[in-house]
């Protein structure tokens, strides 16, 4: 919806920007209301980039508020610095630090931890300034006496020291901080936060360090929460301490909703219907402090009504009329039929090297064990992997088998034993830094994207291999990271979605979702790739155009795949490996497999034997 | 110089308040424990409690209608609210739930504002409970200790319809695995309904018997919220004891560095919170079993 058409979106909101002041005014703002729009919607944009892109909900927004706004306003009243500009700049760097304390407190938890934390964290500022700190803020006076911003030019000096001026000083910032933000939600960083909204645990399995990239968007958020705050002093010529009260984050919070969150303009749009009706109710409908209640009920209708506010209801509008018009061609035969890939040469392994001797042992596990409580899911599992090997694990259920995966790519730690990866001990890192080495696996049940297209699901898995586990690359568009279109379209050709590339996940079919799940763990490009039942609930179709997938997958490949599905499975790997009761019970060919007792005995309780 | 007869009363009001807060904090950790929902509306019902009991009084003149009356109250509230809104919210993104709890919170807030105003409405402690108590060391105010008799009471009485009872047990069964519960037949959204309403009496009951010692006002629930929050952070989201635990902690934090400097009350017990989330992420008696 962003990336379309190159600034058009800057294009107009420049416009809108322009426009607004003549416009609104007729529709019963107040010129002095529009200012304050636009630094609720500055506080807004990087609130959106924390709950609406990130999904982290935090409650606490208003501590980088108070804080921003009240370094600049302390710096220009009581520390008598006169530059306008550079205290703003001040009060957002001060903003953001304190955010990335906070950050490494407040993210130690996700979910309702976080909201919790980040009330209390609201609140415990808001104390710190009425208190300890009321002889720099004034405690309950807050600050009086901040100047208004000017422009020296080298002919003249421009004022913004009337509504109309702050108009266009605030303005102007709006207008960079959209296109800030709009740069870095079209950024790789962008797509890696929402990622991790959409499913925190797979961008951490496909090799994103998910907590930098949190701590990113909650300093960004600060950022902007600060410098918006620094706004709030500069506009009124005072900095009220009420900044810092947990009724900001509320409110911001609320308008966030209301307007839509993930779109960046949600928040303005929210901002304006919020400070309009209040102004409204308390002017016009001479409600008096009923106006809150009018407005709470509104919120709370919109949370049960209208998901995503109202841009992203807009939005959802537009896409209807698009899909229903007659412009609109009838979205492709939903099962569209995976044409195989056999001629399509697989991507060369991270070291190609084809050694012989104890070099060519990709993984090998040594007396690994792991217990849960009283049961013991894996025992004393000693098992080795050759460069190359086509590898295959069969179990009856319980037999310990997605355990073992589980330690093999470190989502579950051994309580005994070693694993060694590529001749390096990886017992006790992280699913991040494994998968960063090489090793990654494809679930058992489907861990995707499914708020994002089967494109941007590719792409999140390509970046960690072409990026790393992090980097700060906020301002790169997603063309430009190396290598990464070309890995895309290949690995969409290899699993045979390259026709349905720009659908939403929800849009597919069963059997393209279970494509795409091995899609994922191939565009990390791994020297070991791990497939935990890749067959499991498909059809008899499905079921053979995936083991065709698995052996163009295999080729230049070492792979482990565990199924239930015998047939399919004795037919595509080269060794197997028998579990049974968390223990090896045998390995070898499938041939040799096939006729072994105590396999047919795990299996059949001994009926085969007799 | 310590002055040992003040800091026994701050012990002694950091008891009570401690008991207040484990009180509210394990209506709010069932909720969430079993429900999944964490309900930022926890402080309006503690408020709400206040002001039914509030209400009974100035028609009864009778303190013990005006605590029934008020907890009943609010469990119909709590009980109306799981109905018709969060029930439909169990199937949405927990920021969705946040999202509308906290509406929720709000709406209550400002609907009794709009009722009874923003000034402060007293309620006073029953004859026999006025007056002061000699302690042999002290003299402690009558009612507060009464408080802390009565909160540990129904503290008591929660622990024992949770832990003794057979519809305690399933509300157990159900913060382990509620759809494990529902499996068995048992409706486990009846069962919701009924936590949440206990949830929500909690508070309400915490709200009426602590309102002869601080008047209402619409607002005072978000410090008690904000306060909950970190006692279920410290004690262990989900767990009864530790909300117990936390709450107790919390309480002697705030009222002793009151003593020494009110301002920093609210640092200190985010010290607490950041050490326990530092040391024992999932709190002091809590376990990682529920994301």
């Amino acid at each position: 919806m962003l990336t379309k058409r190159p600034f058009l979106i800057e294009l107009l909101t420049a416009l809108g920007l322009i426009i607004a002041p003549f416009v609104l005014p007729h529709l019963y703002f107040a010129p002095d209301t529009i200012n304050r729009i636009l630094v609720w919607g500055i506080f807004g944009i990087g609130f959106d980039i924390l709950f609406g892109f990130t999904g982290l909900l935090s409650f606490g927004q208003s501590a980088f508020y108070g804080t921003g706004g009240f370094v600049a306003a302390y710096l220009l009243t009581v520390a008598n610095l006169q530059n306008v500009w550079a205290s703003l700049v001040m009060g957002m760097i001060a903003a953001a630090a304190v955010g990335y304390l906070v950050g490494l407190i407040a993210l130690r938890r996700t979910g309702i931890y976080f909201a919790m934390i980040t009330v209390a964290i609201a609140e415990v500022f808001f104390f710190v300034e009425f208190n300890p700190l009321s002889a720099y803020t004034g405690g309950e006076n807050g600050l009086p006496g901040v100047p208004t911003p000017q422009l020296n030019l080298a002919f003249t000096t421009i004022q913004f020291n009337t509504t109309p001026s702050m108009y266009a000083f605030l303005a102007f910032w709006y207008f960079v901080g959209l296109v800030i933000a709009l740069r870095i939600v079209r950024s790789p960083v962008g797509t890696v936060l929402r990622a991790i909204r959409d499913n925190p645990l797979r961008a951490a399995a496909v090799g994103h360090n998910i907590h930098a990239y949190k701590l990113t968007a909650f300093v960004i958020a600060a950022a902007y929460a600060g410098f918006a705050g620094g706004l709030l002093g500069v506009m009124q010529g005072f900095m009220p301490p009420d900044a810092f009260m947990f009724d900001t984050s509320g409110q911001l919070i609320m308008q966030t909703a209301i307007g839509g969150a993930g779109t960046l303009f949600g928040p303005l749009v929210g901002a304006s219907l919020w400070l309009f009706l209040s102004d409204f109710l308390q002017g016009p409908l001479q409600l008096g402090s009923t106006w809150k209640l009018v407005l709470g009920v509104v919120f709370v209708l919109l949370v049960c009504f209208l998901r995503h506010g109202i841009v992203g209801g807009l939005a959802d509008l537009v896409r209807l009329i698009r899909r229903l018009g007659p412009a609109g061609a009838p979205a492709p035969e939903a099962d569209t039929l995976f044409e195989g890939s056999e001629d399509c040469t697989p991507t060369p392994m991270r070291q190609a090297p084809v050694s012989h001797g104890t070099a060519d042992i990709v993984l090998e596990t040594k007396g690994v064990s792991r217990r849960f409580g009283g049961i013991l899911a894996n025992s004393d599992i000693d098992f080795r992997v050759r460069r190359g090997e086509l590898l295959g694990i069969i179990g009856p259920n319980g037999a310990g088998k997605t355990t073992f995966f589980k330690m093999l790519t470190c989502e579950v730690h051994p309580s005994a034993g070693r694993i060694v990866f590529e001749g390096r001990d990886i017992t006790g890192l992280d699913v991040t830094a494994v998968c960063q080495l090489g090793l990654t696996k494809s679930y058992q049940v489907n861990q995707l994207f499914s708020r994002l297209t089967v494109r941007e699901n590719i792409v999140i898995a390509a970046l960690a291999d072409k990026r790393g586990a992090f980097r700060l690359d906020l301002f790169r568009s997603l063309h430009g990271v190396t290598g990464l279109d070309a890995r895309v379209e290949e690995t969409l050709a290899m699993v045979g979605l390259t026709a349905r590339a720009g659908h939403p996940v929800s849009e597919l079919a069963y059997g393209e979702k279970r494509r795409l799940e091995i899609g994922l763990a191939l565009a990390t490009s791994p020297s070991l790739l791990l497939l935990d039942e890749p067959l499991a609930g498909m059809s008899p179709r499905e079921r053979t155009d995936t083991v065709r997938l698995l052996r163009s997958i295999a080729r230049g490949r070492t792979m482990i795949v565990i199924d239930h599905d015998m047939a399919a499975l004795f037919e595509l790997v080269e060794r197997i490996t028998v579990l049974n009761e968390g223990r090896v019970l045998t390995e070898g060919t499938p041939e040799q497999i096939k006729r072994n007792a105590a396999v047919q005995e795990a299996y059949l309780g001994g009926v085969m034997a007799a | 110089m310590i002055n040992w007869t003040n800091l026994a009363a701050q012990a002694f009001n950091g008891l009570v308040l401690g008991a207040l807060l484990a009180l509210i904090s394990s209506g709010l950790t069932i909720i969430y424990g079993t429900l999944g929902v964490l309900n930022l509306a926890h402080g309006a019902m503690f408020m709400l409690g206040g002001y039914a009991g509030y209400v009974a009084y100035s028609y009864t003149d009778s303190f013990i209608v005006a605590v029934l009356a008020g907890s009943l109250f609010v469990m119909l509230v709590g009980v109306a609210m799981e109905r018709c809104i969060i029930r439909h919210f169990y199937d949405r993104p927990d920021e969705d739930q946040l999202l509308v709890t906290f509406g929720l919170g709000i709406v209550s807030v400002e609907a009794v504002r709009y009722f009874f105003g923003s000034l402060s409405k007293p309620l006073p402690a029953p004859a026999l409970l006025t007056g002061i108590t000699g302690l042999g060391f002290m003299f402690y105010p009558t009612y507060r200790l009464a408080l802390l008799g009565i909160v540990a009471a129904a503290l008591l009485v929660l622990y024992a319809v949770l832990y003794r009872t057979r519809i305690g047990m399933i509300v157990r069964a159900g913060i382990e695995d509620s759809v494990m519960v529902d499996a068995l037949g048992i409706n486990i959204y009846r069962v919701f309904m009924l936590v949440f309403g206990i949830g929500a009496m909690a508070a309400g009951f915490a709200g009426i018997v602590n309102t002869p010692v601080v008047s209402l006002s619409p607002d005072m629930g978000e410090s008690i919220l904000v306060q909950a929050f970190v006692v279920v952070v410290i004690g262990g989201v989900g767990s009864f004891r530790g909300a117990v635990l936390g709450g107790l902690i919390g309480g002697e934090i705030i009222s002793i560095t009151s003593m020494i400097n009110p301002g920093y009350a609210y640092v200190m017990l985010f010290v607490a919170m950041t050490a326990v989330l530092v040391l024992r992420p999932y709190g002091l008696l809590g376990t990682s079993g529920r994301s």
